[in-house]
């Protein structure tokens, strides 16, 4: 069975229907990368998985539980996954340590010490240990959002989604996020990631979706898609990119 | 995506659909996998049968929305019950009624009441004017630079340390009293200036640091994209800070002016016969309180639609900063 099962997702702000039905499924320990034009519904798709909205049509299953069920706790859902927005969205008056380790203590009762281990341990993964301490807005933006993958990883979600994670990021600062992804993906952690890095895409990514008039156009394995659509759509959307 | 109206890129084929038409239109190209539908059926409202298991969602969230509502029903009447039949089986309400609730008296009050309250209101709305005129004069004051202004800022520091710590009673008592003792010539000797004069003093100060919270928690980014178009420090602050600066402290300034609305009450002490001192004349003749509770009532009256009408029309504006977000 699919960790994720996404099957008929439909989600329309107001008139502007983004995504029509939607399936798409992720293995545990897959590395899916969503591409596709602006406005095509990568992020809502990640969002609609996280339960930020709440979906108007399709069900979303997480290993077997509906997760779009009104009866779902969505708070328990949440904690089951980690999610990291475009815009770091870290907390300002916390320091970069307890920005990481506010979860594991308020929400899964972690011992303060416990949790402080596995936090530096999450920020020397990260390569941000000496940081701990700091404010976040004395970080660059780069390690602003190292940051934030370490606090979306302390908790061991069983699913880690990326929303567009280096579209704020200087062009130099990219590498290093996306390198950590990159290891992330070899520690086998299973993965959603929006994003326009095609060469991440290329090189990390298990499978590619690409999404565009409210549904999945064209996926299969990077090889496949990104070098030999099959759909003049994605031909079209990689024509422009080169 | 961002929902927040980025101008959509076009997705490519040349003739510039705006990728949101694209997205209602359900793909032009025949290549899409789903079914392509018809533009035009699709603009305004599509045939969309929401599927059995999102009726059954629905369904089962009305059922929760309808049983909110019962139980909140049910848990508020057994509780204004409870406490209705507690205080009217207790035994001094007979006479807590008569002196306080007294409706008899409450009638024939109310007309010296509501001629009080007449002046309680005009002096509010003079005074407001004037508190938000000084205010926003002092907390500019504040953030003028350079040493030529050094003068100002002092200025404006020490008003803002002084008022804010005399009592306002205290301020009352000063100018309501010892002013008109003086015995100036051209000098008023109504209680009612002298009075609204203490108030605005002493609030000004406080609507001084409201405004200059606000002026200063406007991002230095604005005062640069400001400067940097050639604004000067006078119409950045015009133009850009202050706008934002006055929307964001909207709900802290409509607090002070509820509190105003309350407070203009207190030049009853100068003897001024506004809706508190009618309500305590009346209170005199014999002893009966309920013009008080009148008075209170009234008071309340006036407070309650100010801060809705504010927080309706705040909130329709946008004046409330982001919006919600997650």
């Amino acid at each position: 069975m699919s960790l994720l099962a996404v099957r008929g997702l439909r989600k329309a702000f107001g008139d502007h229907v983004v995504l029509r039905s939607l399936d798409l499924d992720v293995e545990r320990g897959e590395c899916v990368v969503l591409i596709g034009p602006s406005g095509c519904g990568k992020s809502t798709v990640l969002r609609c998985v996280n339960l930020l909205e709440r979906v108007d049509d399709g069900v979303i299953t997480l290993d077997g539980l509906d997760i779009t069920d009104p009866r779902v706790d969505a708070d328990a859902v949440r904690a089951r996954m980690g999610i990291v927005f475009q815009s770091y969205n870290l907390f300002p008056h916390l320091t970069v340590l307890d920005n990481v380790i506010l979860a594991p203590v308020r929400v899964h009762r972690v011992p303060r010490e416990v949790a402080r281990e596995r936090g530096l341990e999450m920020l020397r993964r990260v390569g941000l240990e000496e940081k701990a301490g700091a404010r976040p807005d004395s970080l660059s933006g780069g390690q602003q959002q190292r940051v934030a993958i370490a606090r979306s990883m302390v908790n061991d979600p069983e699913l880690l989604l990326l929303d567009e994670v280096t579209s704020a990021l200087d062009p130099e600062l990219v590498g290093d996020v996306l390198d950590l992804l990159a290891s992330l993906r070899r520690d086998g952690v299973t993965m959603i990631v929006a994003t326009h890095e095609m060469g991440f895409a290329r090189d990390v990514a298990d499978t590619v979706v690409f999404l565009d008039g409210g549904g999945v156009v064209e996926t299969g394995p990077p090889a496949h898609v990104l070098e030999h659509p099959r759909h003049e759509r994605t031909q079209r959307f990689l024509a422009r990119l080169r | 995506m961002s929902l927040a109206g980025t101008p959509p890129e076009h997705d490519g084929d040349g003739h510039g659909d705006p990728l949101a038409e694209n997205l209602a239109a359900g793909a032009s190209s025949a290549h899409v996998d789903e079914g392509s539908q018809p533009p035009a059926q699709v603009a305004g409202g599509e045939p969309w049968q929401p599927s059995a298991i999102e009726l059954e969602r629905r369904a089962y969230r009305r059922g929760r929305t309808v049983r909110s509502g019962l139980i909140a029903s049910v848990s508020t009447l057994t509780v204004v019950s409870l406490v209705g039949f507690i205080i009217t089986r207790s035994s001094g309400w007979p006479r807590v009624r008569q002196t306080f609730f007294n409706w008899d008296k409450a009638r024939d009050a109310f007309p010296a009441v509501l001629d009080g309250l007449w002046l309680n209101i005009r002096i509010l709305l003079v005074c407001a004017v004037l508190i938000t005129l000084i205010g926003l004069a002092i907390a500019l004051m504040r953030t003028l630079r350079g040493p030529v202004f050094f003068p100002f800022r002092m200025f404006a520091a020490a008003y803002t340390d002084l008022f804010r710590g005399l009592p306002l009673l205290l301020v009352i008592f000063l100018l309501g009293f010892g002013v008109p003792a003086l015995r100036l010539p051209n000098v008023p000797d109504d209680m009612v200036i002298w009075g609204g004069l203490a108030i605005v003093l002493s609030y000004s100060a406080y609507v001084a640091e409201v405004f200059r919270a606000g002026i200063e928690s406007i991002h230095p980014s604005q005062r640069a994209a400001a400067r940097s178009l050639g604004l000067n420090h006078a119409q950045t602050m015009r133009f850009v800070v202050v706008p934002q600066a006055v929307r964001r402290v909207l709900p802290p300034l409509l607090n002070d002016f509820v509190s105003l609305q309350k407070d203009s009450g207190l030049i009853a002490v100068l003897g001024v016969v506004d809706a508190i001192r009618a309500a305590q004349i009346e209170t005199a003749t014999d002893f009966n309180f309920t013009p008080y509770v009148v008075a209170g009532f009234l008071f309340v009256c006036l407070t309650i639609p100010t801060t809705r009408i504010t927080d309706h029309l705040a909130r329709r504006h946008g004046w409330y900063g982001g919006g919600p977000s997650l």
